[in-house]
Formats: structure tokens, sequence, C-alpha cells
């Protein structure tokens, strides 16, 4: 029951990265609305099916709870969480439930705050790379030849080089900057394992026949790929999205917690940061620096939860056995 | 054959792509920022260190970028890696060979001990389905594959490090013990590695349990499978010489990409443990703005994972037939 009300949120999230596309390609109206009906039945029978499994029930529950927190903050923590007006480092109580940072803030606020950009940074992140991975992946494959060849080999390097030192790297490289290139630099280093998988189901349906019939109509290459072949795609564009959102939370998390990005800025990673740079451990204000974690653990673990169950839908073998076997030989 | 002379281009041409990375990079950011850097450090280096300075990053030079890049593979190819500008007058060598055992030690025997025991356990929980193994451990492992490591990491310093009984979460051995090859210099220095190795372990299981367990659910529906019940072949048989055998295969594969995903995240659980391996310099190189250093790490981290996937190619060569007559 609950998770109706969930899938029918997130749908409008979720359905840009396939939409997106086909505004691009500049296909006439009644062709853009037929991508749209396509990519929008494949996302009912999709929410249909989650609805049933448990893991999917459990994902979408952890990411409406960080939903509520970034939507409406301001409802739940009355506190401002920058303002350093209240005592330093007290401990737990009534009026603060977290107790406060060593400046003086309410650490209850912070964290209720805090949800906003992690999950802002996750979201905009995972959309904008799985678009990239969609292009890439989709392209080699269509394209092939020395296309493919050549896109192929960018993204087979790129999935070797490990992505976080990378991240740090770059990084580096770019000191005070803020969220705007934290998400371009994670969305450059993260297409890469969404893309290979997106050109593996794509080449899979090049030779099939209604591809053929849509190319004997005369339809153009941008149609095609656009109208027949993304919208055939959906589940997998959806689990790309949701394990690139994994990763990138937890790869904008480490990045905020050794002081990239904008310190200065409320989210679960800066937190950390100040709760580290502070020794927030040693002095005994421990829920400072383990409550933005449980929040990024929480956020990750919900896209997490989700991208399995797809896995299980995706193939019937691993659903979860309920009833017993016949004994086996032993 | 040919198989092996494409994954030995495959590891060539990236290991040539970090390179070029690392000399593009600080020429394509905004304003060169090695430039404010090395002002500040004129006077300070000797002259032989700055001019190797100068070509990484191409300052104080009137030379065509492609003269520069020539002698930027050159200097690095034969090992030249200049000097750290955080620990002056270190050269980067030099703290690269000393940190490296540490983060072997770690992040090596960590990785290994969680390859085995992830795949073993994947294999058994594939093997008993519906057992508690099987519907227990999947949604754990998923979550804690979406917790970070450091933050683990934290996690386990509160619950075993600040209260009785003490474990240490600082650095690598006590300070006050002769490093020796005796008894009580090992123990302490596993006692310094336990809690970072279980951070790394706790995060990094998962992926190798899920990964195994669905490749071995998919391969024991297969009709072979069957066919060795049929015949009345004993279970462990059936499990470990027919089954896990051929659903390893992926797994292997997939070591590539896994294994910079945990070199990333323990890059982090070493700066949280002090532990002075790749890692903590990394992090450390990154907020002294230590180019030199920092490029050299990321060569090098990049290396090991290139070796880790050759070595995991040639296992799947010998294992797989199939891939040797691939394409």
């Amino acid at each position: 029951m609950a998770s109706t009300e969930l899938s029918a949120g997130l749908g409008p999230t979720i359905t840009p990265s396939a939409g997106q596309p086909h505004a691009q390609s500049g296909a006439p109206p009644s062709r853009a609305r037929e991508a749209a009906t396509k990519t929008g039945q494949a996302f009912l029978r999709l929410f249909r099916t989650l609805r049933s499994n448990r893991k999917a029930s459990a994902g979408f529950i952890l990411l409406a709870f960080v939903c509520v927190l970034a939507a409406v903050p301001g409802l739940i923590a009355h506190d401002p969480p920058r303002a350093e007006i209240y005592g330093r480092s007290l401990g737990p109580s009534a009026s603060h439930l977290f107790g406060t940072t060593v400046y003086g803030q309410d650490i209850f606020a912070q964290f209720i705050w805090g949800a906003r950009e992690t999950l802002i940074i996750a979201v905009v992140s995972g959309l904008l790379s799985t678009a990239l991975s969609v292009v890439m992946g989709v392209a080699a494959a269509y394209l092939g030849g020395v296309w493919d060849g050549g896109l192929n080999l960018v993204t087979d390097t790129l999935l070797v080089i490990p992505s976080f030192p990378l991240l740090l790297i770059i990084a580096a490289y770019l000191p005070n900057s803020g969220v705007v290139v934290l998400i371009a630099i994670l969305v450059i280093t993260g297409y890469s394992y969404g893309a290979r998988q997106l050109r593996a189901q794509a080449l899979s349906l090049r030779g099939r026949d209604y591809l053929e019939a849509a190319r004997v109509r005369g339809e153009r290459s941008v149609y095609i790929i656009a109208v027949e072949i993304i919208p055939t795609m959906t589940p997998l564009i959806v689990a790309t999205f949701l394990g690139t959102a994994v990763y990138n939370v937890l790869f904008a998390a480490g990045l905020q917690f050794i002081g990239f990005g904008n310190p200065a800025s409320v989210s679960w990673g800066t937190m950390l940061y100040w709760a580290q740079n502070n020794e927030a451990l040693s002095i005994g204000q421990y829920l400072w620096a383990l409550m933005p974690g449980l929040g990024i653990a929480i956020l990750g673990a919900s896209f997490a939860l989700l991208n399995y169950a797809f896995d299980e839908i995706g193939n019937p073998a691993l659903r979860p056995v309920r009833r017993h076997r016949v004994k086996r030989p032993r | 054959m040919r198989y092996a002379l494409r994954r030995l281009a495959f590891f060539v041409g990236t290991l040539w792509a970090c390179v070029t990375l690392n000399f593009v990079l600080p020429r394509l950011m905004p304003g060169n920022p090695a430039l404010a850097l090395l002002a500040k450090f004129h006077g300070r280096i000797g002259g032989q260190a700055l001019k190797a300075l100068e070509i990484a990053f191409g300052v104080h030079t009137h030379e065509s970028y492609l003269h520069q890049y020539i002698d930027y593979l050159r200097n690095t190819a034969e090992g030249n890696l200049g000097t750290s500008l955080s620990q002056l007058p270190t050269p980067v060598s030099q703290i690269i060979s000393n940190a490296l055992p540490w983060t072997l030690g770690l992040v090596g025997v960590t990785t290994v001990l969680a390859f085995v025991l992830g795949t073993g356990i994947g294999i058994i929980g594939a093997w008993r389905r519906g057992s508690w193994l099987d519907n227990v451990l999947p949604p754990v492992f998923v979550i804690t594959s979406a917790i970070p490591f450091f933050w683990i990491g934290m996690l386990l310093i509160v619950a075993f490090s600040l209260h009785a009984p003490h474990l240490p979460s600082n650095g690598t051995f006590d300070s006050t013990i002769i490093p020796a090859f005796n008894w009580p210099f090992i123990v302490n220095l596993l006692q310094h590695a336990l809690l970072p190795s279980a951070a790394i372990l706790i995060t990094s299981i998962g992926l190798w349990i899920l990964t195994m367990r669905n490749n071995m659910v998919t391969v024991l529906s297969e009709d072979y499978i069957k066919m060795a019940r049929a015949k009345g072949l004993p279970g462990r048989r059936i499990m470990f010489d027919y089954a896990a055998r051929n659903a390893i295969l992926p797994n292997l594969s997939g070591l590539a990409m896994s294994l910079g995903f945990v070199l990333g995240g323990s890059v982090l659980v070493e700066y949280v443990f002090n532990y002075p391996g790749l890692g903590f310099w990394l992090v450390q190189a990154v907020e002294g703005e230590d180019y030199p250093l920092m490029q050299a790490l990321f060569l090098l981290i990049t290396l090991a994972v290139l070796v880790a996937v050759l070595l995991a190619d040639i296992l799947t060569a010998l294992l797989d037939p199939r891939t040797r007559t691939a394409r």
C-alpha cells in the first residue's frame, strides 16, 4: 500500500533520464509522445512488479524517508543548522537531541538539513551519468565499426582506472570549487560501467526484426534509437541509474569527508569533515560523526536495495525460495 | 596467444592513458594550479629538481606541448618521479617505497581474504537455497556494500578502541616497541592492522558474496547439474567441481572493477586510521597540494589494479578454454 504512493512519487524523478534523449533528438512531437508513452508503460509495468518485492519496498521506504528530510527540513528541525548560537559540545538533551558541535551548532538540525544537498548530488550526478552511459553505450552499439572501437576503448580504460583516486586528483587541481564541479567529476568518472552494460544490451537488440522494419520504413537513426531502442532498455537504464547513485553517494561522501567541495555547506559529507577535523570521536561527541554516516548509509542502502530488487525481477532464478525443496541426495 | 597479446596491449594502453592523464590534467585546469605552487617553492628547491617539476607541469618553458610530453614520458619511464613538495626534500620514490609494503600488507591481504571468504559463503548460500543463510545474507550485504568504508572504520573505533578492551586505532605499531622479527612485534603489528582490516572486510565482502551467489544460482539451473545429480554424484562434488567452477569465472573478471573500488575505499580507511600506506599519502598529497607525490601515487594505484586485472585474465584463460578461442 505504502509503496504505491512512493512509486508514484519516484516516477517523475527517474523518468527524465529516459525522457531526455527524446527531447534532444528533435523528433516531431507525435513521435516524442509515442516514445514517452512507451517509456511510461514500461515504468508502470516495472512498478507493479516492484510493489510485490520486499527488498524494493524497504528501499522505497528508506528513500522516501530521505526525500521527506530533504523536502521539508524546516518542519522537522526548528533550529538553524549553521548558526553558532548554542552552548559548545553539549551532550544529547531534549532541546538538542543529538547535542551540539564544538562551534555550538545543533547537530540534529545539521543532520536533518544535510539530507538535501546529499540527495541532490546523488540524484543529479546519477541522472547525468546515466544519460552519458546511454549515449555512449547505445551510440557505440548502434553505430558500430570504428565508432564502437573508439568509444569502447575510452569506456574500458575509464572502467579500470580506480575512480576514487582519479576523483581525488581531479579535485586536488580544483580547490575551493562547489557542488557543480563535484557533480561534473562524478559524472565523468562514473559513467563507464553503465555504458558497458547498456552497450551489451543494445548489441543484442541490433539484429531484431522490428528495428529492421523501422529501417526499411526509412526512419532516421535518431528516431530508431530514441523511440525503438531506448524504451526497450528502460529496466536496464533504471538499474544503471540506481547502481551509479549508490557509488556517487559513497564517492561524494568520501570527497566531502576530506574537505572537497564547499565545507561551509550543510550536507552529511561536510558534517563528517568537521567532525573528523575536530576529533569528534575522541572528545566524546559520537553522534556528530555517526549520524551523518548513518544518513549516507540509509541513502546508499535505499538505492542498493532497489537495485538488487531489480536484479531479482530481471532474473527470476534469483528470487527468494520460500518453500522447502525435495530433499536431495548428499 | 592472441588473447594474451590483446590483454597485454590493453594493459600497456591503460597505463599510457594514466600517464597521459597526469600530463594533461594540470594543463587543462584554469590557470595551471602548479604555477602558483612553483612560484612559492622557487629558490627552495635545487636546480635539477626544479627542472623536473617544470617539465612535469609545463611551467616556464616555451617548448611545444609535444616536446614537453615526450620529456615527461621519458622522465616517468626512467622512474624519475620528482621531489615531494610537502615533505621537502624527500624524493617521491622514497615515500612510495616506504608506503607500499603497508598497503600491500593491509589492503592486499584483506582483499584476498574477502574474496576467498565471500566467494565461499556465496557458494554455500546458493547451494542451500531457502536456508536462513540464503535468506538473511543477501539483504544484509546489500546494505553493508552501500556504507562508506571510512564510516565503518569510525564505528569500529567507537566500539573497540575508545573503551576497554582497547584496540589500537592509530598507525602501524607502537613507537615504544622495536621493530624486529619477534613475537611481541608481530602481535603488535597485527593488533594495529585488525580494525582497519575489519573495516575493509565488512564493506567489501558483500560484493563477492552477492555476485558469487547470483552466478551460482544461475549455473545451478543448468542441465548438466541435473545430469550430475541424476548420476548420483556426491553433493559436495557437484557444488565445487561442477557448479562453483563455472560460476566463479565472472567473479574473477569482476575482480577488475571491484578491486579499483576497494582500493579507492581503503584510501579513506588508511586516512581514518593514520595507516601510512599509499592511500594515506594520497590524501596527504591532495590536502598539501603536493602534485608530484599525488601523480605518482595515482599511477602506482592504477598499476596495482592493472596487474591484478592481468592476473585475473590469465587465471580466467587457464580455467575457461572458451576465452582462449574467443575472437
